[in-house]
């Protein structure tokens, strides 16, 4: 497969959120304002793309029966490395995500990739999925984190963007309005990418 | 510590802040496995198994090894180690002793290691400084919290199975709005405690 085709899967056709529905937990969790969600989108990139280089490095090394054990490993190295980067120089964002920067390690996105793509492929290509994942997964959590600051706050990254007369609905900054704003995300995703499979 | 603190725990860790509606832990089981009201109660038990032992042992490994060497940063590693490992111990010891109950919950055992909640529960132990009772009755609620969300979730699920929906709504979007107003429900518990 050509590197361009690899890298452009994970922007739309094979995007981790909207198609395959995988890592909702900090999807849901950190996207209540655009900002939070690049953050996590730039941390989450930064590790799939270390994970699957290591993955890919030592592919013929590692027994097929203690796969998971070691992916898990190097996995975890990458999340304390990014984490702790992240705690020194952006630590206002550090504290934003909180919990959730521990908990990239099981971010099914991750041990997805290294056991699907990277434990398979070379590194150059295991390297060009990790990136192309990783961006389609920021762009989902920015287009996510845009709609519910506008409805919840009325501002884009932090800049006041909608009159001061809006009432902002905080129920979109809040549990349920996550959950509601990927559910009609996605349904307009599917209405986009298949057109055809209408009712 | 008193026993009001505990049911305040307890109470607050299966309503209030309800694992899955309110602070997004687990959410891919959730999503993944509650097609059916019972496969989502196997996955509730296993996880109530899971997360028991797993805060019990990670708060052992915290205090003595940690703490004690001052290597806290090493928190993630060895934790997501320890649930992995957990799983594997809980799913051969099920296998040997009750054939019954590993073939219902078999596919669900593995799965439990990249359940966020596993490892968010525990990491939260530590960071509310829990003591041991304290955490095993988090890890219980949590573990209740959990159950009961998926539970009523996948019995609305079966239900929804024969809806009339359009087509761009079916599957994963529509399994979303109903957990959004599950969410909303829920959060008439807020100030409970």
């Amino acid at each position: 497969m050509k590197l361009g085709k690899i890298f452009s899967r994970g922007l739309v056709l094979d995007n981790p959120i909207f198609v395959q529905v995988l890592g909702m937990c900090p999807t849901l969790a950190v996207t209540s304002t655009a900002i939070n969600g690049l953050g996590m989108g730039v941390a989450t990139t930064a590790v799939l793309f270390g994970s699957n280089l290591v993955v890919s490095a030592i592919r013929r090394v590692v027994p097929t029966k203690i796969r998971i054990p070691v992916y898990i490993v190097v996995i975890a190295t990458f999340v304390t490395m990014v984490g702790m980067l992240m705690n020194a120089y952006t630590p206002e964002l550090y504290k934003a995500l909180g919990i959730f920067i521990p908990l990239i390690v099981v971010n099914c996105i991750i041990l997805g990739r290294a056991e699907s793509f990277a434990s398979k492929n070379g590194v150059i290509q295991s390297i060009t999925d990790g990136l192309g994942m990783g961006i389609g997964f920021t762009l989902a959590l920015v287009v996510l984190g845009i709609v519910r600051e506008i409805i919840g706050f009325g501002t884009v990254f932090g800049a006041q963007l909608l009159p001061a007369a809006f009432e902002p609905m905080s129920i979109m900054t809040m549990a349920p309005g996550a959950f509601l704003a990927l559910g009609i995300l996605m349904a307009l995703f599917n209405k986009a990418v298949y057109p055809k499979s209408k009712s | 510590m008193s026993i009001s603190s505990i049911f305040i725990i307890l109470i607050s860790a299966i309503f209030v802040n309800n694992f899955v509606l309110s602070r997004f832990l687990g959410v891919c089981p959730f999503l993944g496995v509650s097609k059916q009201v019972e496969t989502a109660m196997g996955m509730g038990m296993a996880v109530t198994f899971v997360m028991t032992m797993a805060s019990i042992i990670t708060y052992v490994a915290q205090r003595f090894i940690l703490d004690t060497l001052g290597i806290e940063y090493m928190q993630t590693i060895v934790f997501i180690l320890v649930i992995a490992s957990l799983v594997q111990l809980v799913e051969m010891v099920i296998q040997k002793t009750s054939y019954t109950l590993y073939q219902s919950l078999g596919v669900y055992l593995p799965l439990i290691t990249t359940n966020c909640a596993v490892l968010g529960l525990t990491i939260l132990n530590i960071q509310n400084e829990y003591n041991l009772i304290e955490l095993i009755f988090h890890a219980i609620g949590a573990a209740i919290g959990f159950s009961l969300a998926i539970v009523l979730f996948a019995a609305i699920r079966e239900r929804m199975e024969l809806a009339d929906l359009p087509v761009v709504f079916k599957g994963f979007p529509v399994a979303l709005l109903t957990a959004g107003l599950m969410s909303l429900a829920f959060m008439g518990f807020m100030g409970l405690v």
